[in-house]
């Protein structure tokens, strides 16, 4: 088989390849088609990403505190709910079901139910690790805190989560680019991002392989990308003297 | 708050209509991506593990690339290139089945050589004394100990294939998902299907993990 990467110049009605790959007065080329797709799922990945580490954050530290146990038990089923439901029934409870209950969210565009539910999934997992993470602390942290006369605000504000969320950035860097892979799940309510196009554009073109091959390639550098930022920020906060700030390793 | 939920509809005929159908084809899936991705897995494992470069550095690409796409797309890539080189269209099916033991193999074979590095160096050791070859060593000694201690992570990853199966939406296979989603059109009640299998997956969902939880005590003590 031979490849036509011209597939990606051809104007997305009338499928003529123009002189140059970006359309010119309002026509849209596939590569106009699949770079405006690429952003819908970094903007998709982003948002959720930001919903998910706020509730996340928020989840999961409520979750080790100590002496009040239905607050623990509310942030435990929020988890369950999450981590035993399949994200494609996730979005599509929020896309079909929601709105048909709160007839007031009917006017949402479905990009913001599916941030909403991706965003919310992720928080899940992101609670876990968050919990994980104080809980890996030495319990004399928290006693030494409360011994400085620190409110519970307090030690968790300047003392436990501090460290926690330094300790976790390894898992959170694989569950940020777990965030854009997942975002691909869009594609089941129409959000018109890089596997919706990498369908669409197969189903026009009959280009399948090239198609697909940008795409995957767009998923890899989204991924590889946010994993860079990610190194930044653990390399700019770890703390000296864990084993994590000794000399090199990456 | 707007409910008119009605599951009257859920009559036992509807659910062996078009859930148990779909229901079928997703367990079956689970099983066989489960048993075929932890056989390749397993390979792949080893060969990352063997120290040889020509082992080495194809297993490892294998497994990296497959863990940096959405499992969507890989979907969508086999579905299109399975037909491509065996020369002939193959069902929505078979080409989930196919893809799921290949994407999966890619992440049994990570907890597996984890498994498998986390035995000490003298079980090793003490195989090459008794004179077993790498192959009797690995079936005999090390193998049997990897999945032991690997299990509960093996039957976690498990759920969340048979979570995974869902996305064969993709390609219009026809899952348990689907099956509530067919049956949900048929009778103009999509909230209540989509309801339904939600509750579905979240029972047989906790209640695998909470049996996992038991077995890992379980196993705990005993080691």
């Amino acid at each position: 088989m031979s490849w036509e990467w011209q597939v990606f110049c051809q104007d997305t009605i009338t499928q003529e390849v123009g002189a140059s790959c970006f359309g010119k007065n309002g026509d849209v080329t596939y590569l106009d088609w699949m770079l405006s797709a690429w952003g819908w799922t970094v903007s998709v990945s982003l948002l959720s990403l930001l919903i998910a580490l706020v509730v996340g954050a928020v989840i999961g530290t409520l979750r080790t505190l100590e002496g009040r146990p239905w607050t623990v038990r509310l942030g435990n089923a929020w988890v369950e709910f999450f981590r035993n439901i399949p994200l494609l029934v996730h979005i599509f409870l929020w896309y079909h079901v929601i709105p048909a209950m709160f007839p007031a969210m009917k006017s949402l565009p479905g990009f913001v139910l599916v941030v909403f539910a991706l965003g919310f999934f992720t928080s899940a997992r992101i609670a876990e690790q968050v919990r994980s993470g104080i809980q890996s602390l030495p319990r004399g942290q928290r006693y030494a805190g409360m011994a400085l006369g620190f409110t519970t605000f307090q030690y968790y504000r300047y003392v436990l989560l501090p460290m926690a969320f330094r300790i976790i950035i390894p898992p959170l860097t694989s569950e940020t680019m777990n965030v854009f892979k997942n975002s691909s799940v869009a594609f089941a309510v129409s959000v018109a991002e890089l596997t919706m196009f990498a369908m669409q554009a197969q189903e026009e073109t009959a280009r399948g392989v090239e198609v697909y091959l940008a795409v995957t390639g767009l998923y890899v550098v989204s991924a590889f990308a946010i994993n860079r930022v990610m190194a930044f920020i653990e390399k700019r906060s770890r703390v000296p003297g864990l084993i994590a700030a000794g000399g090199g390793g990456h | 708050m707007n409910l008119n939920i009605d599951f009257s509809f859920y009559n036992w005929d509807l659910i062996s209509n078009f859930v148990l159908k779909g229901l079928t084809f997703s367990v079956l899936l689970t099983i066989v991506a489960t048993l075929g991705g932890v056989f390749f897995g397993t390979l792949l494992a080893l060969m990352r593990l063997s120290g040889k470069k020509w082992l080495v550095v194809p297993a490892t690409i294998y497994v990296n690339g497959m863990r940096s796409i959405p499992l969507v797309m890989v979907i969508l890539w086999f579905f299109l290139l399975v037909p491509l080189i065996i020369g002939r269209p193959i069902g929505a099916e078979s080409s989930a089945v196919i893809t799921f033991v290949a994407f999966e193999a890619a992440y049994f074979s990570e907890i597996m050589r984890a498994g498998i590095q986390s035995i000490p160096r003298g079980q090793v050791f003490a195989g090459q004394a008794l004179g077993m070859t790498y192959g009797q060593n690995m079936k005999l000694v090390i193998l049997p100990q990897a999945f032991r201690n690997m299990l509960p992570v093996l039957l976690t990853q498990t759920i969340i294939l048979f979570q995974d199966t869902s996305l064969v939406y993709a390609i219009g296979a026809y899952d348990m998902l689907k099956g509530f989603e067919v049956a949900g059109k048929n009778f103009g009640r999509p909230i209540e299907a989509y309801l339904a299998a939600a509750v579905l997956y979240f029972v047989m969902c906790y209640a695998l993990s909470w049996s996992v939880k038991r077995l890992h005590k379980k196993i705990a003590i005993i080691r």
